[in-house]
C-alpha cells in the first residue's frame, strides 16, 4: 500500500461565537494517498468546508483546533509554527476556493499575483518566475499567456479566474490540492472544463486532491475515496461506488433519494425532512436524529461508532449495529 | 390544442450601457399552455432572467409584444394582470423585507389588491395561504431572519400565491438552498401545480432539476432561444449543438453512469453581448460553424411535434 501523504486523526475545530462555543468538527478523521481524490461532501454547516481550513490553517480568528491532529507525511502540523505553516501552504498544500471573484486581489494584475507566489515559496528571481508563471498559464489551458499576466481580474470570465487561481495554486507544485466548491460559482459548460483540467493536472502532476462539495453530480465524477459529512461528523465513508451503490447511513440513503436524476425522473422527490441542523445545540446522539425517519431511542442518546461493512466501507449508524446483531456477528471496526 | 396562457412574441430587451446598446434579450417567443410547465435553461448572463422580468414589465420591454389570457400586457394592463401573475425570487435572504412579521409580508399583497372585507378575513387567508406552503399558525408573528434558507423561499412563495394567480414566474427558486431541501421545495411547486392549476415559467440553470419539473424545456444561449422541445424530447433527441454541449456537461450523480458520460467540452466563454458575433450568436463555439452561420442569424424552425431549433446545419 501506498504511504499516505496526509492523515486526519480525530480532528476538532471550535468557534467562540457571542451565542456561545460552536463546534463545527466534531472528530474527522481520514487518510489520503498521493494522486488520488478525496471528495467529502455534506450540506452547509456539515463542516466540511471547515475541516478544510483547519488542515491549511486559514481559520477565522475565533476558531481553533481544540484536539486530534494532522500529519503531512507523518509529521504532526498543528504542532508547526508560523512559519512552518507558511511554508507548508503553497508549497506542500494548496487551495482553491469557491468564488473565484473574490479570491484574487482586485488592485494587482495576474502576473503579479501569480510571481508573489512563486517568488515567496521558491529560490527562483524574478526573470525565472515570470517564465514559471507564463508555464502555468499555459498548463492550465490560458490562450495568449504573455499578455493575460498583465490583466487584472476583473478583465477575466469567472472560468479564467478560476484557471487562474489553479495555476497559482500549483505554481510550487504542492503534494496535495484542496478544492472547497471549486465550480460552484460557474456554469455548466465552464464547470465540465475545470473538471477535466483539474483531472488532467492530476495526472501529469501527481498531487492528491481534496475536493469539497454539496453537489454530488461533481463528487461522482472526481471522487476515488468518498466521506459524507453531517453535523461535523463523518456520517460514511467509502469508495465512490460504497456511497452511491450502497448507501449505508439513513442520511446518505437520504440525500442520493432527494436529487432529481434519471431514475426518479417523472415521480415525486423524497426530500429530507426537518432543516439543517443547528451547531449550537447538537443533539446528544447522532447528528442526524431529528430527522431520519427510522431513528430509533438509541440514536436520540449515544453517538453511533463507526461499523466496518467491508474493506473500504464505513458507516456510522445504529441501524446498521442492528442489523449486524439480528444477523448476529457484529464486528466493530 | 389548449389556448395559451401566455404568448411571447419577439420579444425583445435592449439596455443601455456606456453608450452602446446590450441586447439581453433579442427576439425571443414562446407560449405557455394552461397548466403547464415551461422551464427556461441557459448559462449566466443569456438573458433567461430578463426574460421573466420583461414579462411582468419590471423591465420596459424595448420590442414585441406579451399577451397574457388573450390580452395584450402594456403599461396600463398590468396594475390587473400582475394580481394574476406572480414572481418568486432567487434569493431568500434578500427577497424579504427583514422589517416585516410573516404576517405582514403575506398580507401585503392582500392590501395592495382589495381581497378581503375585514380584518379577520385576512387573517383567516394568511393561515391558509401559509397552511399551504407548509408553515405553522405561529410562524406568523416572526421575522424572515427567524427562518432558514427553505423556509424563507415557503415564504416567498405563500407571498406569490396570496392574490391566486394562474402563472407564477419561477427565477432560480431552490439554487440557494441545500440538497435536502431543494427536494422539498421542489414537490411543492409540483403539488400546487396539480392542487392550484398553476403554470410556471420556471427559470434555472441546474439541469437536472428543470427536467424533473418542466413540461417542456426552452434553451437560451445570448439573448435567444436557440431550442424548445418536450422535456422528455429534448433530453433523449437534442437537436442543437449547444443544447448537446449543455446536456453532456451535467455532471451525473452516479459514478459508473459518469464514467461513461461523454462530454462535448465547449471551447472558451461566451462571448461577451456587447460584441455580439455575426450571424448565429453561438457560432464562435460551435464544432459545426460555416460560413452561412457568420452571415445570417438561423430562425427557430419546427423540426416536428413541436421541437423547434435555430440552427442552419439541420
Amino acid at each position: 500500500m501506498t504511504e499516505n501523504i496526509l492523515e486526519v486523526r480525530d480532528l476538532h475545530t471550535s468557534f467562540e461565537t457571542d451565542a456561545g462555543e460552536v463546534s463545527a468538527v466534531n472528530g474527522v478523521s481520514f487518510t489520503i494517498a498521493p494522486g488520488k481524490t478525496l471528495g467529502i461532501v455534506g450540506e452547509s454547516g456539515s463542516g466540511k468546508s471547515v475541516t478544510a481550513y483547519s488542515i491549511m490553517g486559514i481559520l477565522a480568528e475565533n476558531g481553533h483546533i481544540t484536539s486530534g491532529s494532522i500529519l503531512y507525511k507523518g509529521e504532526d502540523i498543528t504542532k508547526w509554527d508560523q512559519k512552518q505553516m507558511q511554508s507548508f501552504r503553497g508549497e506542500k498544500c494548496s487551495i482553491i476556493f469557491q468564488d473565484p471573484m473574490t479570491s484574487l486581489n482586485p488592485v494587482f494584475t495576474i502576473g503579479n499575483q501569480l510571481e508573489e507566489a512563486i517568488l515567496l515559496h521558491t529560490d527562483r528571481n524574478k526573470k525565472e518566475a515570470r517564465e514559471r508563471a507564463i508555464e502555468m498559464l499555459t498548463l492550465v489551458g490560458i490562450n495568449e499567456p504573455e499578455s493575460r499576466l498583465k490583466m487584472y481580474p476583473h478583465e477575466l470570465s469567472g472560468g479564467l479566474r478560476q484557471r487562474v487561481m489553479i495555476a497559482m495554486a500549483l505554481a510550487c507544485e504542492p503534494d496535495i490540492l484542496i478544492a472547497d466548491e471549486p465550480t460552484t460559482a460557474l456554469d455548466v459548460t465552464i464547470q465540465a472544463q475545470i473538471l477535466e483540467l483539474m483531472q488532467d493536472l492530476q495526472k501529469k502532476l501527481g498531487m492528491a486532491i481534496i475536493i469539497v462539495t454539496h453537489d454530488l453530480g461533481v463528487i461522482a465524477e472526481m471522487a476515488d475515496e468518498i466521506i459524507v459529512m453531517y453535523g461535523g461528523r463523518v456520517c460514511e465513508r467509502g469508495s465512490a461506488e460504497d456511497i452511491f451503490y450502497r448507501p449505508a447511513h439513513e442520511y446518505t440513503k437520504g440525500l442520493l433519494r432527494s436529487i432529481p436524476k434519471a431514475d426518479n425522473w417523472g415521480k415525486r422527490l423524497e426530500p429530507i425532512a426537518g432543516s439543517p441542523i443547528n451547531l449550537l445545540n447538537l443533539p446528544e446522539g447522532c447528528a442526524f436524529c431529528n430527522r431520519c425517519s427510522s431513528a430509533m431511542k438509541i440514536c436520540l442518546h449515544e453517538v453511533p461508532q463507526e461499523l466496518r461493512l467491508s474493506d473500504s466501507h464505513l458507516a456510522s449508524c445504529w441501524m446498521n449495529v442492528k442489523k449486524a446483531f439480528e444477523e448476529g456477528g457484529a464486528d466493530l471496526g | 390544442m389548449d389556448e395559451p396562457l401566455l404568448k411571447v412574441e419577439d420579444l425583445k430587451q435592449y439596455f443601455k450601457v456606456k453608450k452602446m446598446q446590450l441586447k439581453a434579450v433579442d427576439g425571443v417567443s414562446f407560449t405557455i399552455r394552461p397548466n403547464e410547465t415551461l422551464g427556461l435553461v441557459g448559462e449566466s448572463g443569456c438573458g433567461k432572467t430578463t426574460v421573466g422580468r420583461s414579462i411582468l414589465r419590471l423591465y420596459e420591454p424595448t420590442g414585441g409584444h406579451v399577451y397574457f389570457k388573450g390580452e395584450e400586457v402594456t403599461d396600463k394592463s398590468i396594475k390587473h394582470l400582475r394580481k394574476d401573475m406572480q414572481m418568486v425570487f432567487q434569493d431568500p435572504y434578500s427577497s424579504l423585507n427583514p422589517r416585516m412579521t410573516v404576517e405582514d409580508i403575506i398580507g401585503e399583497p392582500l392590501d395592495t389588491h382589495h381581497l378581503y372585507k375585514n380584518k379577520k378575513e385576512r387573517y383567516e387567508e394568511i393561515l391558509h395561504l401559509m397552511s399551504l406552503v407548509g408553515l405553522n399558525a405561529e410562524h406568523a408573528t416572526r421575522y424572515a431572519h427567524e427562518f432558514s434558507g427553505g423556509q424563507r423561499q415557503r415564504i416567498g412563495i405563500a407571498r406569490a400565491l396570496a392574490t391566486h394567480p394562474s402563472f407564477i414566474i419561477c427565477d432560480e427558486p431552490v439554487s440557494a438552498l441545500d440538497v435536502s431541501i431543494q427536494a422539498q421545495v421542489i414537490n411543492m411547486f409540483e403539488d400546487l401545480k396539480t392542487s392550484l392549476g398553476i403554470s410556471y415559467l420556471f427559470i434555472a440553470h441546474d439541469l437536472l432539476v428543470v427536467q424533473h419539473i418542466s413540461d417542456r424545456i426552452a434553451v437560451m444561449y445570448l439573448g435567444k432561444i436557440v431550442e424548445i422541445a418536450d422535456t422528455a424530447d429534448l433530453y433523449d433527441n437534442p437537436l442543437h449543438p449547444y443544447t448537446r454541449s449543455l446536456l453532456s456537461a451535467i455532471p451525473i450523480p452516479d459514478p459508473e453512469e459518469a464514467k461513461k458520460q461523454e462530454r462535448i467540452i465547449l471551447e472558451g466563454d461566451v462571448p461577451s453581448p456587447l460584441h455580439m458575433p455575426s450571424g448565429c450568436p453561438f457560432r464562435t463555439r460551435c464544432r459545426y460553424a460555416t460560413e452561412q452561420c457568420s452571415a445570417e442569424c438561423p430562425s427557430l424552425t419546427d423540426r416536428g411535434d413541436g421541437h423547434l431549433s435555430a440552427c442552419w446545419n439541420q
